[in-house]
């Protein structure tokens, strides 16, 4: 299948059951807000190294916050609640909490809750102070600026890692910008891309000739080893490869995301549009991208 | 189900099974013996209200019609559903109400919410003294839940509060928030005089200066944003608050410290 002089692979994406969560920060104005969500996603683009996967879903206006201020909306992935509850309280407490003027609120409503507020709360040192809001529990703890406002808890909920596509290009230059396309394109609500500005160069396999790795290069995709790797999957005129990860709170945000990074990243000079998988043999989800691209836009 | 006082008592009537819970399941002719005081003679409910409907299981509502100021404890130890009264209702509204809402049209008497622990009672006119207060000889008041009065209340306002929000609307009398265990109370206009007496822990917030005991000790004036979340609640829930109250600053004083010191009355500061 084509997509202009793109070739579209007849091959799925394999994605994984994860845990998901979204939480809110506002901020006294938009460049705080902003500062404290790039803080507390950084360091947080493979869950394999980092613990958990991060990324700012949005930015919010101050109609879009519980406390009225402007915000940011921020999507956090791991393969557990309890993992989630510990990155929270570590990530939120380090980033958020120290960030001046920020306070920080659940964005998830239902589903499992891990108590992220309710830990944080002994910074206080006996002077913090909870708030009841009908069922909703919030701790004051007092700073050097003020106070930082946080929720006792935090919604987490089953959600969808690992989505991807495989951008194959004839030089580097081409395939960066349609990489950057695709993901200005991919960004909507309920999924994030963790990786810098959205794409990855160093795709992996799983496993390595040496014990202590879980994951190594790509090497079938990395045109400097066409010659030496056991097999490759590019073509000749293949010089460049990048890689979009997506991570979405379900299934059809993922899949959504996908497609509409297909359209965006397909023009000339871009080869092919492929997918990462392993056989199917260790996600849950496989996600054919023949299908996506027959979806109408 | 629908309740119309036909007949107003001479004494006050003792109707506790006017709410949602008791009046569930029964057909009108069931629900008008259910037994109420009139002073200390108990009669049928139907001999004060004229009763017509049921109440829906999927959406429990009760709506209750007339001059209700002799009517007492309406809604005690209500759990669920909703009960609308159109008209001024009597003493002890919404007493030990455990969650539901009620809704009232009109000015409510003395004890509106007294030892709740959940659910809303909303107000729309004025209510009097010991707004969800606890009962005299009671350590603890209110344990959570809401009470908006959008007119004035009287004395003792949230008197031994535990848990929980009130929010006043209009002025409050003396002793606001008096021997306040926890909880918040937001008054948007004037706070009588010796408010948070013998307060132990929870935030009086007053939106008009008011002269403070000399128990209490000034922090500094801070912008905290709990208010804000307050304020944007109760605004949703449809009361009018003014934008220099959401983005405004606020005194903070700490006291009582005759208690523990560890509460607070927060003074709106412009």
């Amino acid at each position: 299948m084509y997509i202009q002089s793109t070739e579209i692979i007849d091959t799925f994406a394999e994605a994984f059951k994860m845990w998901g969560s979204r939480f809110i920060v506002t901020a006294e104005n938009q460049k705080w807000a902003r500062a404290a969500g790039r803080s507390v996603t950084g360091f947080a683009t493979s869950v394999i190294g980092c613990k958990c996967e991060a990324g700012i879903e949005g930015e919010l206006v101050p109609d879009q916050t519980p406390d009225g201020r402007p915000g940011v909306s921020i999507l956090l992935f791991g393969f557990s609640p309890d993992g989630i509850g510990k990155r929270l309280v570590e990530r939120i407490g380090q980033c958020v909490m120290t960030c001046p003027t920020t306070a920080c609120f659940n964005g998830l409503e239902g589903g499992e809750m891990v108590v992220v507020g309710g830990k944080l709360r002994y910074f206080g040192d006996g002077y913090q102070a909870s708030k009841l809001v009908g069922d909703r529990r919030l701790w004051r703890i007092p700073v050097m600026e003020g106070e930082f406002l946080i929720d006792e808890s935090f919604g987490v909920q089953p959600a969808v890692g690992g989505g991807n596509i495989l951008i194959l290009g004839r030089d580097s230059r081409t395939t960066l910008e349609a990489a950057e396309a695709a993901a200005d394109a991919m960004r909507i609500p309920g999924v994030i891309l963790p990786f810098p500005d959205g794409v990855v160069r160093s795709g992996s396999k799983p496993g390595s000739r040496y014990k202590a790795l879980p994951a190594s290069t790509n090497d079938a995709y990395c045109p400097s080893l066409r010659g030496s790797a056991p097999k490759t999957a590019l073509p000749e005129n293949v010089r460049c490869v990048l890689e979009i990860v997506i991570d979405g709170l379900n299934e059809s945000v993922v899949r959504e995301s996908m497609r509409r990074g297909i359209r965006a990243a397909a023009r000339d000079g871009i080869v092919q549009i492929s997918a990462g998988n392993y056989g199917g043999n260790l996600g849950q989800y496989k996600i054919r991208l023949n299908e996506l691209v027959q979806v109408s836009p | 189900m629908k309740l119309r006082l036909h007949t107003l008592p001479e004494v006050p009537l003792e109707a506790e099974v006017i709410s949602p819970d008791c009046l569930q399941g029964l057909s009108e002719s069931e629900a008008g013996t259910l037994p109420i005081f009139h002073g200390n003679r108990k009669v049928a409910l139907s001999e004060f209200f004229e009763l017509s409907g049921q109440v829906n299981k999927s959406d429990p509502l009760v709506e209750l019609e007339g001059d209700l100021s002799r009517v007492k404890l309406i809604g005690h130890s209500m759990s669920a559903g909703r009960l609308v009264i159109n008209g001024n209702v009597g003493a002890h509204l919404g007493a030990s109400m455990k969650g539901g809402e009620i809704v009232v049209h009109g000015n409510a008497a003395d004890w509106v919410g007294r030892e709740m622990s959940g659910g809303r009672i909303v107000i729309s006119g004025n209510a009097g003294h010991m707004v969800g207060s606890a009962v005299r000889g009671s350590s603890a008041g209110v344990q959570g839940g809401e009470i908006i009065i959008h007119g004035n209340a009287l004395n003792e306002v949230g008197n031994g509060m535990r848990r929980g929000l009130i929010a006043i609307g209009g002025n409050t009398h003396d002793f606001t928030g008096v021997n306040m265990l926890a909880g918040t109370i937001i008054v948007l206009g004037r706070v009588g005089m010796r408010p948070g007496a013998g307060m132990i822990r929870g935030s009086i917030i007053a939106m008009e200066r008011t002269e403070v005991l000399p128990t209490f000790t000034y922090n500094s004036t801070i912008q905290p944003d709990f208010i804000r979340f307050y304020l944007f609640h109760l605004r949703k829930l449809g009361m009018s608050i003014k934008d220099e109250f959401i983005n405004g600053r606020y005194e903070r004083w700490s006291g009582d410290s005759v208690e523990l010191n560890k509460g607070e009355i927060l003074m709106f500061a412009g």
